[in-house]
């Protein structure tokens, strides 16, 4: 009698015992782990390879002379500091995926990189807008499909052009800009209204300094009614100069010794 | 000829891995920070500063027309105490390496010499970076005209170095006043841009006002009040002979040159009524503008001569149109909250400028010839009265303040402000001054 109610006396406690340890841990939901993604830092100088891209500048200056038409702008308007719109600055979803494939592709063949990481500039992305790409992004059952249109699009001329072109990695490209935004005193009397672009060729030393500058279109200088051209050659070779020596990468001579600069002074004279 | 092929196109392999394309930069802003530029005393021997009685010509010359550059905003010259070259040898051959130290990036030098009774006045612009001269001109003139080089030589530098013309060589019409308020004498008066040479053209007997300089040649045309009669008169500065224009029955007033200089256009008000009226220099034609039941005034030409603007109260309050050289298509271009009035084109034909009147303030603009991208450059108490200055860069008005730190009296003074908003400067007269009027340049 007394075995069988020291029994039932250790049953119930075992069975309190128990329920007291696992009912408050049933009650919590379980945490929701995701999925474990690897994650490999690598240098940005390594991979980012601003592209030039022919056609978004082609559209812009399609946009430029539209605009111009259609207002009467003051000579003389004081200039103003336009802030340039970085491309792809609001990233879609499916970059995130891009990303992760791209540093994968990376480990295997570094080299691949360089012709993969393409930045697409808007006006390139208006021109692949595909209504499917946003269903695709809405509903997940077309991903793999908008995916597929993209890559197909993906290598246009003027991409295949950036890839050869652009040698100077986004920081090195910004440095060398900043550094002469600062040196180029624009002379404020140019005629907004004209083509206001001055293109010179450098020849550079590795550390930076010009061996030899050359205007391209020195012929503008001495033809009749574009005097002012001579004014803003002058103005730019002073803040080429006034910079030197340049900011340039330390590595990869071969790639920066020859340089062209694209001055233009419509952007700020218009303002 | 396989292996010669598979040879070459090895050959092409290896070249094509090995160049890289051109590099392209685009450089699509610069800084706006006034140009550092040394201006060095012109050099002058000691047996021709003799002419001068002891006075430094050299260094007078040189404080000219750093005045004229700095005054315009767009240069910044440097402290003479941090120069270390001679004047002389800077002249012949600046070291620019001194020059680059104390961050000039541009140089002027020159040289003064005096030969029978004449002066002779050469300077050089360098161009300190690229180490070479960009500029040299001389000047022969009696020297008394020194001044008149100094500014000449600004223009130029001004012009190289900014790619438009300059306005130095300029004079400044405007009216002289003195006395109260109530007993004011107003006297023509006529100056130098940077306000020195001031000389009288009118007694002060009767009562002037809005002098305007003719843009072709030194005539002026005003109002001036004669036996109290308000009329439009021509005064030609060289001889100093003035005459009335056309015979009105009636008040005259607001006048102003065509671009040609052959036509001044006016208005003319009689019963209450004004309207704008053009007279013919050459055959005295009178030719009426405008006909409406409202005052008409303020009329200005645009450069080329095919559109007038000026300022109407036909829609109730004093707002600002354009309309043909005859007439005809007025346009309404002024919508803005305000009282807009005496609108002026600019040289370049690009602007309007404009005085507002606006909650009790006083307010100096410009917008575009359609009326649009209004722009209000300064404000004040009581200012009015703007004028171009030759290269339309530039405002010239007059602003009424109160004089005594008690505020009791008033003062008028004449004002620059160039189109940025931000240089200000007061031109400062030897009294009172108001309604100016800029020529164009003397010499083109």
């Amino acid at each position: 009698m007394n075995k069988s109610i020291l029994l039932s006396v250790f049953f119930h406690i075992s069975i309190i015992f128990v329920t007291a340890l696992s009912l408050p841990h049933m009650l919590k939901k379980p945490i929701d782990l995701p999925p474990i993604i690897s994650v490999e830092l690598i240098q940005i100088s390594d991979i980012t390879n601003i592209p030039y891209a022919p056609k978004a500048k082609q559209i812009l200056e399609k946009i430029k002379k539209e605009e111009k038409k259609d207002r009467i702008v003051s000579q003389q308007a004081p200039p103003k500091m336009v802030k340039k719109e970085k491309p792809d600055s609001i990233p879609l979803p499916e970059d995130a995926k891009k990303e992760k494939k791209k540093i994968q592709t990376k480990k295997q063949n570094p080299k691949k990189i360089e012709t993969e990481v393409k930045q697409v500039s808007e006006f390139e992305k208006k021109e692949l807008f595909d209504p499917d790409q946003i269903a695709a992004l809405i509903d997940k059952s077309k991903i793999e499909k908008a995916e597929t249109t993209r890559k197909s699009d993906k290598v246009t001329q003027s991409q295949e052009k950036n890839s050869l072109t652009s040698a100077l990695t986004l920081s090195e490209e910004d440095a060398l800009k900043a550094q002469i935004f600062g040196c180029w005193s624009i002379p404020l009397g140019l005629p907004y209204n004209e083509n206001l672009l001055v293109r010179i060729k450098l020849k550079l030393k590795q550390d930076g300094t010009v061996i030899k500058s050359e205007i391209l279109d020195h012929i503008r200088m001495n033809t009749p009614g574009q005097g002012f051209y001579k004014v803003l050659a002058e103005s730019a070779l002073r803040a080429i100069r006034l910079c030197q020596p340049l900011r340039v990468p330390t590595t990869g001579y071969d790639r920066w010794k020859d340089l062209q600069l694209n001055f233009d002074a419509n952007e700020m004279l218009k303002g | 000829m396989k292996k010669k092929l598979f040879l070459f196109t090895l050959i092409i392999i290896f070249f094509a891995k090995n160049s890289f394309a051109l590099i392209e930069i685009d450089i699509t802003r610069g800084n706006l920070n006034p140009l550092p530029i040394a201006v060095s005393p012109l050099h002058i021997d000691s047996k021709s500063s003799e002419v001068f009685n002891e006075m430094d010509i050299g260094s007078e010359i040189s404080k000219v027309v750093e005045i004229n550059l700095l005054r315009s905003g767009l240069f910044n010259p440097l402290e003479k105490d941090s120069f270390v070259q001679s004047p002389d040898i800077a002249h012949v051959k600046p070291r620019f390496e001194d020059w680059k130290l104390i961050k000039a990036q541009a140089l002027i030098t020159g040289k003064i010499k005096i030969t029978s009774e004449k002066i002779r006045i050469e300077f050089r612009l360098w161009d300190v970076l690229a180490a070479k001269e960009i500029m040299a001109l001389a000047f022969t003139t009696v020297p008394s005209n020194w001044r008149r080089i100094a500014h000449i030589i600004s223009d130029k530098v001004y012009k190289r170095l900014t790619g438009e013309d300059g306005y130095f060589d300029s004079r400044i019409i405007y009216v002289s006043e003195e006395g109260p308020k109530t007993q004011r004498i107003k006297k023509l008066a006529i100056m130098d841009q940077d306000g020195a040479n001031t000389k009288y053209l009118t007694l002060g007997n009767e009562l002037v006002l809005t002098p305007r300089f003719s843009p072709t040649n030194q005539m002026v045309t005003y109002l001036s009040y004669f036996k109290n009669l308000p009329r439009v008169y021509l005064l030609d500065i060289e001889t100093g002979v003035q005459e009335i224009v056309g015979d009105f029955p009636g008040m005259t007033f607001a006048p102003r040159f065509s671009p040609d200089g052959k036509k001044i256009i006016m208005s003319f008000a009689k019963n209450g009524n004004s309207d704008i009226f053009t007279m013919n220099l050459e055959t005295r034609e009178v030719e009426k503008i405008t006909e409406h039941p409202s005052i008409d005034t303020s009329p200005s030409y645009s450069p080329d001569g095919k559109y007038i603007t000026f300022n109407s109260d036909r829609s109730g309050v004093q707002q600002i149109y354009v309309m043909r050289n005859d007439g005809s298509d007025v346009k309404r271009i002024t919508f803005g909250n305000g009282i807009y009035g005496t609108p002026v084109w600019s040289p370049r034909g690009d602007l309007i400028a404009f005085t507002k009147m606006y909650r009790g303030a006083f307010y100096i603009g410009v917008m575009r010839t359609d009326g649009s991208g209004e722009r209000l450059l300064t404000e004040n108490y009581y200012q009015e009265a703007p004028s171009w200055s030759p290269n339309g860069r530039v405002l010239i008005f007059y602003r009424e303040t109160k004089s005594g730190s008690q505020g009791e009296g008033f003062s008028a003074t004449l004002w620059s402000i160039d189109l940025t908003g931000y240089n200000e400067r007061l031109i400062e007269t030897i009294t009172d001054a108001s309604d100016p009027s800029w020529s164009s340049l003397l010499t083109k």
